[in-house]
Parts: structure tokens; sequence; C-alpha cells
């Protein structure tokens, strides 16, 4: 496929996946403008209802694009190499425990202290993401199967050890991490208005930066990718296939486990224990899809998925019902999912404005 | 005379290319009409036309000489119009009733009468003499039979006109020769046969016209008896074509690659080469012919790494390469042209300078420190399409997939013989292509021998094995059965050795 399809398709999607969100308002009898403001205000801190502006909006919404970046490119590494990774929510969760254990446990000056954290938390994701790519190079055993399970024994893991190990009082939150160890600003957080924002947009973007590089530049991104277009063809040009499984999965999953500690030492100061999984995970799917695995699609559609979840509180204060942003979402994937359709739309299109022009001049 | 089918004038633009440029076709009824013409001639374009797949921009179609417009295959089956496709679209755990009458399934009540079905396959195929068995299952029968079920399928919807799309491709030398007499049958019996091919030799066995189409343009139409094979294939391809590839006698070294007593097992656990010794010398082309399926694959795959060995040893150049990875052996000097170029051979979905370097991308001057050099990428790229005339759209940045399946040959024979190893492991180098390719990839072969390498040939295709090939093994149930000089053999004693009926091991 071109490169102006690549682009096509998913803007099209969503598209789409807006058309048919408003649609599903004006159905219910509401208004879609109450939407596009909340979504609008989200992102710009402007509402237009009122006239007011405040940045703490747009903070939050950075915040909430953050992990599912990562996620993104967690799902959308695995992906190059034909690997399903379904399995970034558990690796996320291995590295938000690690990203407490190294906050509480380590005592290191300021800078050195969040980087270790993030190192822990990474190292964690990336044997959590080893495991299923062992499996799969060794023994065959289909990758989503065994990502599936391990984000449940992730999840009672966490919460595990945040009561036993991590000795929470309250059982649902872990002692506060000391500020050495955290992503926190003042700065940032002024600046916006007192929103979680902290400095995680810093190691996101460089892992994007990473991702780009590791693909497309690199001899280890290119046998990534022969491996993940055709196997046999790698296997014949003697490519380590099984080993290149492997380390895609490391790599996956250490992406996925950094996501873990943005989120756990900067949106957060302290593990928590959750009842159910966040779905970081599925959004990572979601993200990647629309980005089509590519490092700066992953970044806009990180972008465009952080903004539906960041609206959400706003559209329920206009009464717009908020799921109606997860029914965008789904939708958009739906979309993504139906290139095929979207594509032969475009080429039955496309000769008839030929035609057209033809009659023009 | 009465033409069944004429397509007249008929144009077809795609975007960047003429398909088919003013192209007329005429078809006499109860003949065999031969489609003729390189990848990428228009054969499959004017064929989709016929069949209702694409619509042309101008030109107009007349069956039975009346004018029609054939919007859709639907439309070109109740005009009696038939195709039995290159790649069969069977359903494999179906029988072969079952497959047929797929669609157009006979009913009592309710439920599908499938004793009366049975009856009229069994009918059908009776009367046109392809002897299928209507109950097996398609996953049990051979190929060849296969085909023969899909002709069964258009014979059954009352097709009048069959289209045969390179029918040949997949079948053995035994299965072609019955084919040819299928055809003959069919037309005997009143049908008539478009037959879309670039082997000239089955148009000279089987078809009474042929019609020969060079890059989207007619260049005539003309009567087999009447046409040598030579002449047919210099309006295929423009220019005068040799179909003996020039070479001197071989001239041999020492020798390079050395198989003692190996033993490999097949995909499905059994000994797929059982015993085998063999030696290849410098400056040499050794052929091994055999019938598909007796021990090749396994022998390939064994000498290049992609399967492991039982028992017995490799030796490269003296060096024990028996369980060596992959690149290890082409690091020795090992080239290998694979079978199946689609699944082995290239990465479709890379582009054609990606390809070039899979197997040298991560060493100088490819890249530096795990770091990839495009510029060193794109050069060996433009270099090797120069040298190699790979044709191609958008230079090395063509997606692979969008080339013609000669180009990815040469693109693949270019790579292998770039690397200059000593011993080249070439499997089938000339399937499904056109003259001017096989040509051009037999002097290419016959040069490197020349140039002191060792090649191993391995090919179903009796007439490449005895033009190209110095010393000829047979292979037949895993073993070597014969080793006979290519000047001292022909056709028929090859012939008895691949069938297991004589052994000749000088």
């Amino acid at each position: 496929m071109n490169t102006r399809s690549k682009l096509f398709v998913p803007l099209v999607a969503i598209l789409l996946g807006f058309v048919l969100g408003a649609a599903i308002l004006i159905a219910t009898h509401r208004s879609p403008i109450d939407m596009f403001y909340a979504m609008l205000q989200s992102v710009s801190g402007k509402n237009l209802r009122a006239d007011t502006f405040n940045p703490r909006y747009i903070g939050e919404f950075v915040v909430q694009s953050m992990p599912i970046m990562l996620t993104g490119l967690s799902v959308g590494f695995a992906f190059r190499t034909g690997l399903f990774n379904i399995g970034a929510e558990g690796q996320l969760m291995m590295g938000s425990i690690a990203a407490v254990g190294a906050g509480l446990w380590i005592q290191a000056p300021p800078v050195i202290h969040v980087i270790l954290v993030l190192l822990a938390a990474m190292l964690a994701g990336g044997i959590w993401g080893a495991i299923p790519g062992y499996f799969k190079a060794r023994f065959n055993v289909h990758e989503v199967v065994v990502t599936i399970m391990l984000n449940y024994v992730a999840l009672f893991l966490n919460n595990w050890a945040i009561v036993e190990v991590f000795k929470s009082v309250d059982r649902i939150k872990t002692p506060p991490i000391p500020p050495t160890a955290l992503l926190k600003s003042d700065l940032l957080a002024q600046l916006t208005n007192g929103s979680r924002l902290n400095w995680g947009f810093i190691p996101v973007l460089l892992s994007i930066l990473v991702y780009w590089f590791i693909i497309e530049k690199t001899t280890f991104g290119f046998s990534l990718r022969a491996v993940g277009f055709n196997k046999d063809g790698a296997q014949y040009a003697g490519m380590k296939v099984n080993r290149n499984i492997v380390s895609s999965m490391v790599i996956a999953g250490a992406f996925a486990g950094l996501a873990g500690a943005v989120i756990t030492v900067g949106t957060f100061s302290f593990g928590r224990a959750l009842p159910a999984a966040e779905g970081y995970g599925f959004d990572g799917i979601a993200v990647a899809l629309v980005g089509g695995n590519a490092a700066i699609g992953v970044f806009f559609s990180g972008l465009l998925f952080g903004m539906l979840k960041a609206a959400q509180p706003l559209m329920q204060s206009q009464g717009i019902p908020k799921e109606i942003a997860s029914i965008i979402q789904a939708s958009i994937v739906l979309f993504i999912a139906m290139k095929l359709g979207i594509e032969y739309l475009m080429k039955k299109l496309k000769p008839r404005k030929a035609v057209t022009e033809e009659v023009e001049s | 005379m009465a033409y069944v089918i004429e397509m007249l004038d008929i144009t077809k633009t795609f975007p960047g290319i003429k398909a088919n440029d003013k192209v007329t076709l005429q078809v006499e009824q109860g003949s065999i009409h031969a489609l003729l013409g390189e990848n990428g001639a228009g054969k499959s374009t004017l064929m989709s036309i016929l069949f209702g797949l694409y619509s042309p921009d101008s030109g107009s179609i007349k069956v039975r000489g009346k004018d029609v417009r054939i919007t859709n295959p639907n439309i070109a089956n109740a005009l009696g119009i038939g195709m039995v496709h290159q790649h069969f679209k069977l359903v494999h755990n179906f029988t072969v009733t079952e497959n047929i009458i797929l669609g157009l399934e006979p009913k009592s009540g309710l439920v599908i009468d499938r004793k009366k079905a049975a009856a009229r396959v069994r009918e059908i195929s009776e009367l046109y003499g392809l002897k299928v068995d209507p109950e097996a299952k398609i996953e049990d029968i051979s190929v060849g039979m296969q085909q023969r079920v899909e002709i069964l399928k258009m014979l059954y919807r009352d097709a009048e006109i069959l289209i045969f799309d390179e029918p040949t491709a997949v079948l053995t030398p035994q299965e072609i020769h019955e084919l040819m007499g299928i055809m003959r049958r069919l037309v005997k019996e009143g049908k008539t046969i478009l037959l879309i091919t670039h082997k000239l030799k089955e148009i000279k066995e089987a078809a009474d016209y042929c019609t020969v189409l060079r890059r989207g343009r007619l260049i005539g139409t003309v009567p087999v008896a009447e046409t040598t094979e030579q002449q047919m294939a210099e309006m295929m391809v423009g220019r005068e074509v040799s179909f003996h590839v020039e070479k001197a006698p071989a001239n041999p070294g020492p020798t390079l690659l050395t198989i003692e007593h190996i033993n490999v097992r097949n995909a499905k656990g059994l000994l797929g080469v059982k015993d085998l010794s063999l030696e290849v010398r410098a400056g040499e082309i050794l052929g091994i012919c055999g019938i598909d399926g007796n021990g090749q694959t396994e022998l390939i795959r064994a000498i290049t790494g992609l399967a492991t060995v039982e028992s017995g040893k490799i030796l490269n150049k003296g060096k024990d390469i028996t369980s060596l990875p992959i690149k290890e052996r082409t690091g020795l000097g090992l080239g290998h042209i694979p079978e199946d170029r689609h699944k082995h051979g290239l990465i479709l979905d890379f582009r054609l300078d990606e390809n070039f370097v899979v197997h040298s991308f991560d060493h100088a001057p490819f890249s530096h420190a795990g770091i990839l050099d495009f510029k060193a990428i794109r050069s060996n790229a433009d270099r090797l399409i120069a040298e190699f005339d790979v044709r191609c759209g958008q230079g090395g940045a063509t997606p692979v997939r969008s080339m013609s399946g000669g180009n990815q040959q040469k693109a693949i024979v270019a790579r292998e013989i770039d690397q200059s190893p000593d011993v080249l492991i070439v499997a089938q180098p000339t399937r499904g292509l056109d003259v001017g390719a096989i040509e051009y990839i037999h002097r290419r072969l016959v040069a490197e021998r020349d140039k002191g390498k060792g090649i191993l040939l391995i090919s179903l295709e009796l007439d490449e094995i005895l033009d190209v090939s110095d010393r000829i093994a047979v292979i037949y149930g895993g073993e070597i059965v014969g080793m006979v000089n290519a000047a001292e053999t022909n056709e028929n004693e090859l012939g008895l050795m691949m069938a297991g009926s004589v052994r000749k091991v000088s």
C-alpha cells in the first residue's frame, strides 16, 4: 500500500467514528455540538460556552495520553515482528510494582533515583514480556493466550504486593514514595493550574524516538521487520527467528513497564491496589492500530485517544453521557479493521473523478 | 467460419500501463486456441475481461455472433464460459461431488440429493475420460486430480468455452500429458478451449491456433501446425531466442560440495532422503532430476540448513557444515536460489533494495555498528538492477510484491550470484517464467560455472536439466538411482530412471 492510503484510511476511520458518535447523540436528542465543545475544552482548556480558560484541562489531557502512547508502542513493536501483544496491561502492572519497589527501597539523589525507578519498571515489564516470547519461540504456544493469562497473574500479584510486600495500611495505597523518586513537578503543575502534569512526557517522547530509531534505522529492526513480514523468508536468509521473537517481546514489555512507572510515580505518588485492570493495554492496541504501528502514528493516535479519555468528565458535566467517548473509540477501531472496505471505496470513487475531469477538460 | 468468441479492439488501461491496446481475439468453435505472451503481456487482463472481472475501456465482445456485455462472472457463466484457475478454488475437506455441486445442489425436498449428483458427476467424468472418483475427498487426491475436479465443475455447469489459466504450472510431466489428452477429448465433444500459457511445447502439442501478445499489443494469430516453436518464441519476445543453452564443455576442478550418506526426514517424519551421497565439483553444473516429491525438497533443505540431517555429513570445501546455522553456511560460500520464491526467496512486503541485502544487512558496507546505511543499500540496488536487468517501476524502492514473477526471480538470482558463493544450490530457477527470462537465467548459471563455481541444479523440468547440466543425477524415492553425463543421455533414459525402473550409477 502506498503512503497516501496509509494516512488516508485512519483519517477516514476517525472521521467516520466522530460522525457515528454525533449521529448517536442526535438520535438520543442531545446536542453533538456540546460533545465537540467538551472535546475542544479538554485539548485547549478553552470553554467556548462560558468563555473561560483553564490550562488544567491541557495538563490532564497530556497525562491521559502518556501511558497509552507507551502501551501503543508496546503493542506496535510486537506487531512489527508479527506478534500480537495483548499483555501490555500485565507488563504495565509489573512495571508499576517494580517502580514502587525501587521508589521505596532505594535511596538515591533526586534525578538518579527517578532514572533507577524507570529502569526497574522497564526491566520488570521486559521480563514479563519475555515469558510469552520464550514460550512462543521454544514451544510455539500462541502469545495471545499466554499474555492474556499473565495479565491476571500480574493484577493479583500487584494487589498482593501492595498489602503484603509494601505494607499498605488501608489495603489500597502503599506508603508514599519519596519525592526523589517521583516525576512530579511543581513548575508543570503551576503552569497548568494544578493538574497532574509531570516530567513523564520526557521518557514518553524518548521512547517514541527510540522506537522509530530501532525499527527504521537499525539492523536489529530490519531483521524484526523481516520476521514480522515473512518468518520463512527470514529464516532462509539466516536470521535468528526465535531470538528475534523473544527480543521483540522483551522490548515491547519494557515500553509497557515504563508506562506503569509513568502512572505510579508521575500521575500518582504511591502504588495502588486495583479491583480490575484499568484498560491501558487495550487502549494501547487501539492506539497502535490507528497509528499504523509507526512511531509518529502512535504519537498522534495516542493524543487522539488521550483526548477522548480526558473529555469524558467534561462531557458528563454538560449532560453528554461519557460512554459516547468509548463508542467513538470502539467505532474508530472497527472502521480501521474495515481497511479493505475503505480502500475499495477509495478505488471506486477515484475513476469516477478521473472521468469527470476528462469531461471538464 | 464460425467464431464462438470474438473480442474486437479491446483496450484496457491501468494507472501507468496499457494492459491491452486494441487487442483482437477470434476463437473458432471446437478448437484449442492458445494465448501466448510473456509475463505481463496482457494475457490475464484479456481473459479477465472475457470472464467479466474487468470491463474494457473500449472494444466489443461477441459470443456466438451476438454482441454481449459481460460485467460480472455470472454473466460469463450464463454464456457458457468457464474458467479453470491456476490456483484451485476447492473446499479441501469436501468430497469431489460436494465441491462440484456447491452452489447448484440438486435437492429432493430439503436435503441434497447426493446420489443423483454423484451419478451425474460420474457420467460427465466418463464422457470426457476424466477418471475422477466422485466420493473421494479433495485433500486425499493429487494436484492433477484436483485440476480435473475444477474442469468437471465447469462441465457440470454446462460450460461450452473453457479458459485454462496456465494449467500445467503445477503438474508433473505425466499429468501434463494426460491433461493434453483430456483437452483433445473435450474439443472432440464440441467444447472450445482457450489455453493461457507461455510454454511453447504444450502449444505445439495441443493447440490449433495461437494468438501472441507482447506488451499489451496483438502481434498476430497463427495456425500452430504451420509455425515452429522458434517462430512463436520470436513473436512473443520480439527478438531471436535461443532455446539451446550455449556452453563449452565443462572443465571440472576440485570437489567443492561433498554429501556423504545423509538421511533426512520429511514433513511427515519419514525418511525423505535415504543414505544419499553426491559430489559437486568446481566448474560444473550437476543437475538433479526426478518426479516431484522424491526427496528433492528434503535434500535442498538439508544442504542449505533449513532442515536438520538425521545422519551423514555435508562438507563444503572440506569443512563440515552439517550442523552449522544458515548464516554461517552462507558465510562459507553457499548460495541458495530457493524452490519457493514467495515463501523463502523474498520478503514480499519489503522493498527491492531491502530484499537485496537480507543476507548482508548486518555487516559493512550495508551497516555500521548496527545502524543501517541506506545510501549503500540503495546504490547496491541500483547496481544490481542495472547489471541483472531487473525491471521494476520505482528502482530500489519498488515493493517486491508488485513486481512480475520473472523479475522477482531475477532479483533473487542477482542477489545470490552477487554474493559470489563457491557453491550455488539452485532449485526450480525458471518455474513460471517466460522464454526470455529463462534464457537469461540459464546464461547466468553457465557463466558462473565458467568462473569455476560449483552449481547444484534441482529441477522438475527435464529439458532444463538436459540443457543446462554437465552431469545428471536421478533421484527416486530419496536415493540417487542414476548418474550420467548430460551429453550421453536422453529424455527416455532419464524418464525410465525417474520412474525407478532402471538404475545406472557410473
